[in-house]
């Protein structure tokens, strides 16, 4: 009894701190997907294409993951910012951007990956930090720090966007775009760069979410994969545009998940995620959160 | 021409193609031939659903995977001839795709292209711990030497994959010359208005996505027999979800012509990079290539062709109208 209630909790506490980590993978989804409408499948590629840079700069140079994912935040920025205004030329400004969109990112995707696996192989890679391996113990609970740092790293991430989102002009004019785009005009502000500077950010985001990634996970290509329906999971679940909901959704995600792998076995874990999202799409489209 | 009279055609040209290959007596062109065909049938089901009725499927890797473990399945419980397999790989799919599209296609696209992605995963996570089928080590499947009639297994499974690309191609054509055809279009151009003037949409969208899955289901039933070990990574691989999208994007999405087109050459260049190149390089090629044509040109080689043509036909137009004048 005492050992299976000491495993509840920590599947429990473990599930919380994927959670988090979660938030910051689909942070940058829920800001192309939710508020802008780009579905963007590739943005996972762009995760491992995070991980990978990461673990350049830190086996290079010796830098710390999280600290090369911020240097690299400008990197990201651009090639978002570079992306969206591919997508928009070809696709957008016709009014075509579902079908050949989606095919689009799907390319997008697919180069990402088999460029990787041609520069990196299949190998699996990761990287070296301090608080990689020891566990914080806090009496029956043992809190490892490479799920701590990560789940504290994404919930930085998280706050500073929201407070983006709703304090500055800017933010609120990424909001506005999703609401009501000749408003947005009639104060002078063009929809599209904002739309590009809230999607360049949505690719920004990726930069941290992969250092993340590769400190919980050693990484290889095409675990993008895995996240892809994750991702749209926890986003839908939670309600399109609402960061507090893909929040609660992220956790709720994490914790399930945690629980199978705990109970019954971590190959079936992966599971979870589309039980949700079919579940989510049959019964309350619009979320936890919904507009 | 009829669609029955067209199917004879198909099946006229099939034996054609087929006396052909048995006359370069090459095995490996039997080898290559099949997965050429393979992808013939893979890019004219995805062009049911994504070409006419204009709904992204990303997961036909399950779709087609799905059938081959159906086939693994049923190899391991009672041994049964290849051709009932395929319809029973094209049942299980096929009723897949009816159940995926039964709960998302009430939604927007978007929806059911993410889902059809998370299905494939999810899918793979169930072969994965699924001992009987072999889980995550594979399956090993040994195949008959020779088959009665056909002679050789190679040639037998070359011989059925060309029956069922001829039928596919048959299907396509079919489709698009009929009601059925009309009301898919008008779904892909304005699904709104569709709805309004009666088109029963959602009873169209889930007949587009049982065919579309069951074909897929038909192309990999065979799978398992030509390749004689099926592993998960390799049945739900990428390549087969980004193929069935590229082929009928680079030919011409929404023609039957299109992603037979598309097929051939791609395929073809794929089979002739991996020998000569690498199989990764190939891939990039692919992925290159759907890129390039959906930003350039949106209806690929068979809308270039037109294109084409018709700057060629109203620049003779002008060239008479030039001569007439002067004279």
């Amino acid at each position: 009894m005492d050992l299976s209630s000491d495993l509840l909790i920590n599947a429990l506490v473990a599930g919380l701190l994927l959670g988090g980590f979660y938030a910051a993978v689909t942070l940058g989804v829920s800001i192309s997907f939710g508020i802008l409408d780009i579905v963007n499948i590739a943005h996972p590629a762009f995760i491992i294409l995070g991980s990978y840079l990461a673990y350049l700069l830190n086996s290079w140079i010796g830098l710390d993951p999280i600290l090369a994912s911020v240097v690299m935040l400008p990197a990201f920025y651009l090639l978002g910012s570079l992306v969206y205004g591919l997508y928009h030329a070809a696709f957008e400004r016709h009014g075509q951007e579902s079908l050949r969109g989606l095919a689009f990112f799907f390319g997008l995707l697919f180069i990402t990956e088999v460029m990787l696996i041609l520069g990196f192989g299949v190998d699996y890679r990761y990287v070296t930090a301090p608080y990689i391996g020891p566990n914080l113990h806090l009496g029956v609970l043992d809190l490892p720090l490479r799920m701590l740092v990560p789940c504290l790293a994404s919930l930085v991430l998280f706050i500073g966007l929201q407070v983006f989102l709703s304090a500055t002009f800017t933010g609120r004019a990424i909001m506005a775009v999703a609401q009501d785009q000749l408003a947005l005009r009639l104060v002078a502000c063009s929809p599209t760069r904002i739309k590009r500077i809230a999607f360049a950010i949505s690719i920004a985001t990726t930069s941290i979410a992969g250092a993340l990634l590769i400190i919980i996970q050693p990484v290889e290509p095409s675990i993008g994969r895995d996240y892809i329906g994750r991702v749209f999971a926890i986003c839908v679940l939670g309600g399109l545009g609402s960061l507090p909901g893909m929040l609660i959704g992220a956790m709720l995600v994490g914790i399930v998940e945690s629980l199978t792998s705990t109970f019954y076995g971590p190959s079936w874990a992966p599971a979870v995620a589309f039980g949700f999202l079919l579940i989510t799409l049959a019964l309350r489209p619009a979320g936890l959160l919904g507009r | 021409m009829g669609s029955w009279a067209f199917l004879g055609v198909c099946g006229a040209a099939a034996a054609g193609i087929f006396s052909a290959a048995l006359l370069i007596g090459n095995d490996y062109a039997f080898f290559a031939g099949y997965v050429v065909l393979q992808f013939i049938v893979l890019a004219q089901a995805w062009n049911i659903l994504g070409g006419y009725t204009g709904y992204v499927n990303f997961g036909s890797a399950a779709f087609f995977a799905l059938g081959a473990y159906a086939a693994v399945f049923l190899h391991k419980l009672y041994p049964l001839p290849l051709p009932v397999l395929i319809a029973i790989g094209g049942l299980v799919s096929g009723l897949a795709g009816l159940g995926m599209g039964y709960l998302t296609l009430r939604l927007r696209g978007a929806f059911f292209a993410i889902a059809t992605l998370a299905f494939a995963v999810v899918l793979q996570t169930f072969v994965v711990n699924w001992n009987y089928v072999g889980g995550a080590r594979g399956a090993y499947v040994i195949r008959p030497d020779s088959v009665w009639l056909v002679g050789s297994y190679v040639h037998y499974l070359f011989l059925l994959m060309l029956i069922l690309a001829a039928v596919a191609v048959a299907i396509a054509r079919a489709i698009e010359r009929s009601r059925l055809g009309y009301g898919f279009a008008t779904i892909r151009d304005d699904e709104l208005a569709a709805e309004a003037s009666g088109v029963p949409t959602l009873r169209l969208k889930l007949v587009a996505t049982t065919l579309s899955g069951a074909l897929m289901g038909m192309a990999g039933a065979p799978f398992p027999y030509y390749i004689g070990y099926v592993q998960p990574a390799a049945a739900f691989g990428l390549d087969y979800a980004v193929n069935a999208i590229a082929m009928p994007m680079i030919g011409g999405a929404g023609t039957w012509y299109g992603p037979l087109i598309g097929a051939v050459l791609v395929a073809s260049l794929q089979q002739w990079a991996t020998v000569s190149i690498s199989s990764e390089l190939s891939l990039l090629v692919v992925g290159l290539l759907l890129v390039g044509f959906v930003i350039v040109a949106p209806a690929g080689i068979v809308g270039l062709v037109h294109r084409l043509v018709r700057v060629w036909a109203s620049a003779r137009g002008r060239s008479k109208s030039v001569e007439a004048s002067a004279s």
